[in-house]
């Protein structure tokens, strides 16, 4: 190679790398939020949020390592939110000491106490049932508990994602919390003896399997079915959405697994201030029901209703199960999985 | 005592492979710091599942990439049929294709809902999955052909250029001497191009290890799944980091196997650049024309076109997002870091291999071996380490300068994209090294050594007279780096700064939560960005230079 083609791709390659290297947001009239939670979901809620105090967000997604990272980056963090989808999610984020707590008014009087940390180091923003989505066609009305997954009349009939996948965990951790882990371990070598195929894909193709006649019922969240019954992109899968009805399954206490998606105060939080305004608004009533209505989760105020789809599959009466038990349980449930090799799906 | 040679080059190897090594010595770190607690569980139930599992899978690739490289760089180098010259660059074009996507657009392609199952059922009178049988592409052996489908140009590249190089003339020989064509091709051009096959699958089986993407999707537990349920489910870094150094012994087995076969190719190689002249093709004719047509096309179909007509079926109902800023600023950051990346892994790439040419010791040459092993890592892991390493170094900057100056240095690296250039450096160094190392390999030696003792200094004779002539090597070591790294997405996703997508990332913002039609716009731009190099190394395979790999 020409010396002077060297120096050329160097000089350019200097000028990239000055372009490329743009410095974190430090700023007045910012929010610094690493988040777990798709940009899209958030999107609306964080754009009415600017829109009210003219502070502007700054969104980092991440999906693995979000604690690590903030952790790894100390002192000099700047993050001053943390958005996540699961509660496990939020008391490691605890456990990890990468939050600080927060004792604030409004935020205490719009989210129940049984959705918040008793220390105030997280906070429920919105619930989704973990239920079960059955064929209209090839299933009657009848109520199927979660122990029924168990029962061999649905043998070959029962879809679902990876068992390893934090949902599951969540239904799996609520199920010990309840039946105790050997009662637990029985039902799960029943769940997966029942299963049609290996578990695989999300909670979307879940439905779609069912469409697709290859099993009878599956586990899913609920918004999934009223994100497939608005999708006006991709028409098929209201096709999905039609095939399925939606069963609210319930432990003995006749009530359905819940788990939440929530926030917290990054410990360092440089723009403390603006995130306690973030923490407030997105407890309001404002944004309860911009994601009741666009995402289709239910609200953890009570006082905001779901969306019309959602009450359309009925009432779900939540588990009153404290959360905290639950993420006690993510570890024996998650070892639970590989021990009784679900994701082997049925045939091992 | 007698003062070490070539101080410089000895200083700059191993100040470059301390980088390159500095994430997995963090992991070794990280894993030595834990105890061995949670190994009752993953030696009972999960490792001997996900080694078995990876294993399989391994095999399975290695033999579908290994047979859809080789039978197509043979055809390609030793026929004549129609659309040879086509295919003959066609065939790198899966390359441009990430793993994850790759088996998203299989599983739909295939899935009942999909255009095969419809046909099969509007062809047969079929109603339910229930009334005839297909085969599962979310399985092992599903997974297998998918990542084959992708991944096999590598073992088509390699072992093109040696049946180019020498296979002809041996083969000519043989002919002669009265062997048929089949005889000729298993008795005499595999093992010629035997090494090289092999250098081409090791690369292959490495991104397999990494993979999680594509196996995740297709619900085939690998021990790079079992990593991330430990980290994530189970709360246990350490405990993930443990089961990583397994992988790690994986990757050195591959490694020593690479090597052993490189020392052999060695010897094949001795003076292939004499032999410039090359008889004719074969000119095949009718039916078997066709099927030789045939045999190139299926695999670009598998790898290129299914993968284009899924995303492309879905973009096309997005047209509109094409224009969007947000993806704007992701391309032009993708196509940054991986011309920042290509760049920085070159020199590193050069410098390594400088120093292998100059100090001819073992421990150097472990060292750069060494310095290989990040590209088997999963990218997530990698940076993880890479992410403590480099927040330390930053931290340590920011608290001096705190103290003798006054002011806050903030995060220099790991709060800006110089971090994901880093890390796809350190990733990528193996795929640069190794295209370079070939080409290096297939001058002869005496060249450097003519050179130097006509009195040329060693670094002007490697100015001078190796790196003109390793230009196409370099060329496609560069192309390879760019195209990784526009695919790139579990390193850049964790180390990335604020309001930073590229393609890959912003792909995986939408995909990760079950809508990746929504996704399909970028995807379908990863594979443009990505197809754009390919081209121009194709073109450059078209001229059929024997110099380019």
């Amino acid at each position: 190679m020409p010396f002077h083609t060297i120096r050329a791709a160097l000089a350019l390659c200097t000028s990239l790398a000055a372009a490329a290297i743009a410095g974190p947001a430090v700023a007045d009239g910012v929010v610094n939020i690493y988040s777990y939670r798709q940009p899209d979901l958030i999107k609306p809620v964080l754009d009415a949020f600017t829109a009210e105090t003219g502070i502007r967000t700054e969104v980092l997604f991440l999906d693995k390592g979000l604690e690590d990272r903030i952790l790894a980056e100390g002192i000099n963090s700047p993050a001053d939110v943390i958005l996540t989808v699961d509660i496990a999610r939020l008391t490691a984020a605890k456990a990890k000491g990468v939050t600080q707590p927060l004792d604030d008014q409004t935020v205490n009087n719009n989210i129940p106490s049984e959705y918040r940390d008793p220390e105030g180091h997280w906070f429920g923003l919105t619930k989704r049932g973990r239920v079960i989505y059955a064929s209209r066609e090839r299933v009657g009305d009848e109520p199927i508990a979660y122990a029924d997954l168990a029962d061999p009349k649905w043998k070959g009939r029962i879809c679902m994602r990876s068992g390893q996948h934090d949902y599951n965990l969540g239904l799996f951790s609520a199920a010990i919390a309840h039946w105790g882990e050997a009662k637990t371990e029985e039902w799960m070598k029943g769940l997966k003896a029942n299963l049609a195929r290996k578990p695989d894909g999300g909670d979307r193709p879940q439905a779609k399997a069912i469409f697709a006649g290859e099993c009878d019922i599956a586990l899913g969240n609920t918004y999934y079915v009223g994100l497939m019954m608005t999708n006006e992109k991709e028409p098929q899968e209201k096709d999905w959405a039609n095939a399925i009805k939606v069963v609210f399954p319930t432990f003995e206490n006749g009530r359905t697994h819940v788990n939440i998606s929530g926030v917290a105060l990054a410990k360092n939080a440089p723009n403390r201030e603006n995130a306690v305004k973030l923490v407030e608004f997105l407890s309001s009533r404002d944004a309860q029901s911009i994601y009741a209505e666009q995402v289709f989760e239910y609200p953890v105020d009570p006082d905001v209703e779901p969306s019309e789809i959602v009450r359309s599959f009925g009432t779900l009466k939540a588990d009153t199960l404290p959360l905290a038990e639950i993420s006690a349980n993510r570890k024996a449930a998650s070892e639970m999985v590989d021990r009784v090799g679900l994701d082997d799906g049925p045939a091992s | 005592m007698r003062r070490p040679r070539h101080p410089i080059a000895r200083l700059a190897t191993v100040a470059v492979s301390a980088i390159v090594l500095l994430p997995v010595a963090t992991l070794v770190a990280i894993a030595l710091s834990g105890d061995a607690s949670d190994w009752p569980h993953l030696a009972t139930t999960v490792l001997p599942g996900a080694v078995a599992t990876t294993v399989f899978l391994l095999f399975l690739v290695s033999v579908g990439t290994a047979s859809m490289g080789v039978t197509s760089a043979w055809l390609i180098v030793g026929y004549d049929f129609p659309l040879r010259r086509f295919f003959s660059w066609a065939l790198i074009l899966p390359l441009a294709v990430p793993p994850y996507l790759a088996a998203y657009a299989f599983a739909e392609f295939f899935h009942f809902t999909g255009p095969v199952q419809g046909l099969l059922r509007a062809a047969f009178g079929f109603t339910s999955i229930r009334d005839y049988w297909f085969p599962e592409i979310r399985s092992t052996p599903g997974a297998a052909v998918v990542l084959s489908c992708v991944l096999f140009p590598y073992v088509y590249l390699t072992s093109r250029v040696v049946f180019l190089l020498q296979g002809r003339n041996i083969a000519d020989v043989a002919r002669t001497l009265g062997a048929g064509p089949g005889k000729v091709f298993w008795r005499i051009l595999l093992p010629v191009a035997r090494p090289a096959i092999v250098a081409g699958t090791v690369l292959v089986l490495m991104e397999t290890i990494n993979d999680i993407g594509a196996s995740e999707y297709l619900g085939v537990r690998t021990l790079t799944f079992s990593v991330f349920s430990t980290w994530l489910n189970r709360g246990s870094l350490e405990g993930a980091a443990q089961i990583a150094m397994v992988m790690l012994a994986l990757v050195l087995v591959l490694l020593a196997v690479e090597r052993a076969a490189r020392r052999r190719q060695r010897f094949h190689t001795g003076r292939a650049t004499h032999m410039k002249a090359r008889p004719p093709r074969v000119v095949l004719r009718g039916a078997r024309a066709l099927a030789a047509t045939v045999a190139v096309a299926l695999p670009v179909l598998f790898g290129f076109g299914i993968p284009i007509y899924v995303f492309g079926a879905y973009a096309s109902r997005r047209l509109d997002r094409f224009f969007s800023p947000e993806l704007g600023s992701a391309l032009l950051n993708s196509v940054i870091t991986a011309t920042l990346t290509a760049a920085l892994t070159i020199v590193v790439a050069l410098s390594l291999l400088n120093a292998v040419r100059l100090i001819k010791t073992r421990p150097i040459g472990a060292l750069v071996r060494l310095a290989s092993i990040g590209y088997a890592l999963p990218g997530t892991i990698l940076a993880l380490g890479l992410l403590f390493a480099l927040a330390r170094f930053d931290n340590s900057v920011d608290s001096l300068a705190r103290s003798f100056l006054g002011t806050s240095t903030g995060l220099l690296l790991t709060g800006t994209s110089a971090a994901v250039v880093l890390a796809c450096t350190i990733r990528f160094v193996a795929l640069a090294e190794g295209a370079i190392r070939s080409g290096l390999e297939k001058l002869p030696a005496h060249l450097d050594e003519a050179a130097r003792s006509l009195g040329q200094s060693p670094a002007r004779s490697a100015r001078r007279v190796l790196l003109p002539l390793l230009r196409p090597a370099i060329f496609t070591a560069a192309v390879l780096v760019f195209v990784d790294t526009v695919k790139e997405l579990s390193a850049t996703i964790l180390l990335r700064p604020f309001g930073f997508n590229t393609l890959a990332t912003s792909v995986y913002e939408n995909a990760s939560r079950a809508v990746v039609e929504e996704a399909a716009p970028a995807a379908i731009l990863i594979i443009m960005t990505a197809l754009a190099p390919v081209v121009l190394l194709s073109n450059a395979l078209a001229a059929d230079k024997e110099a380019s790999l």
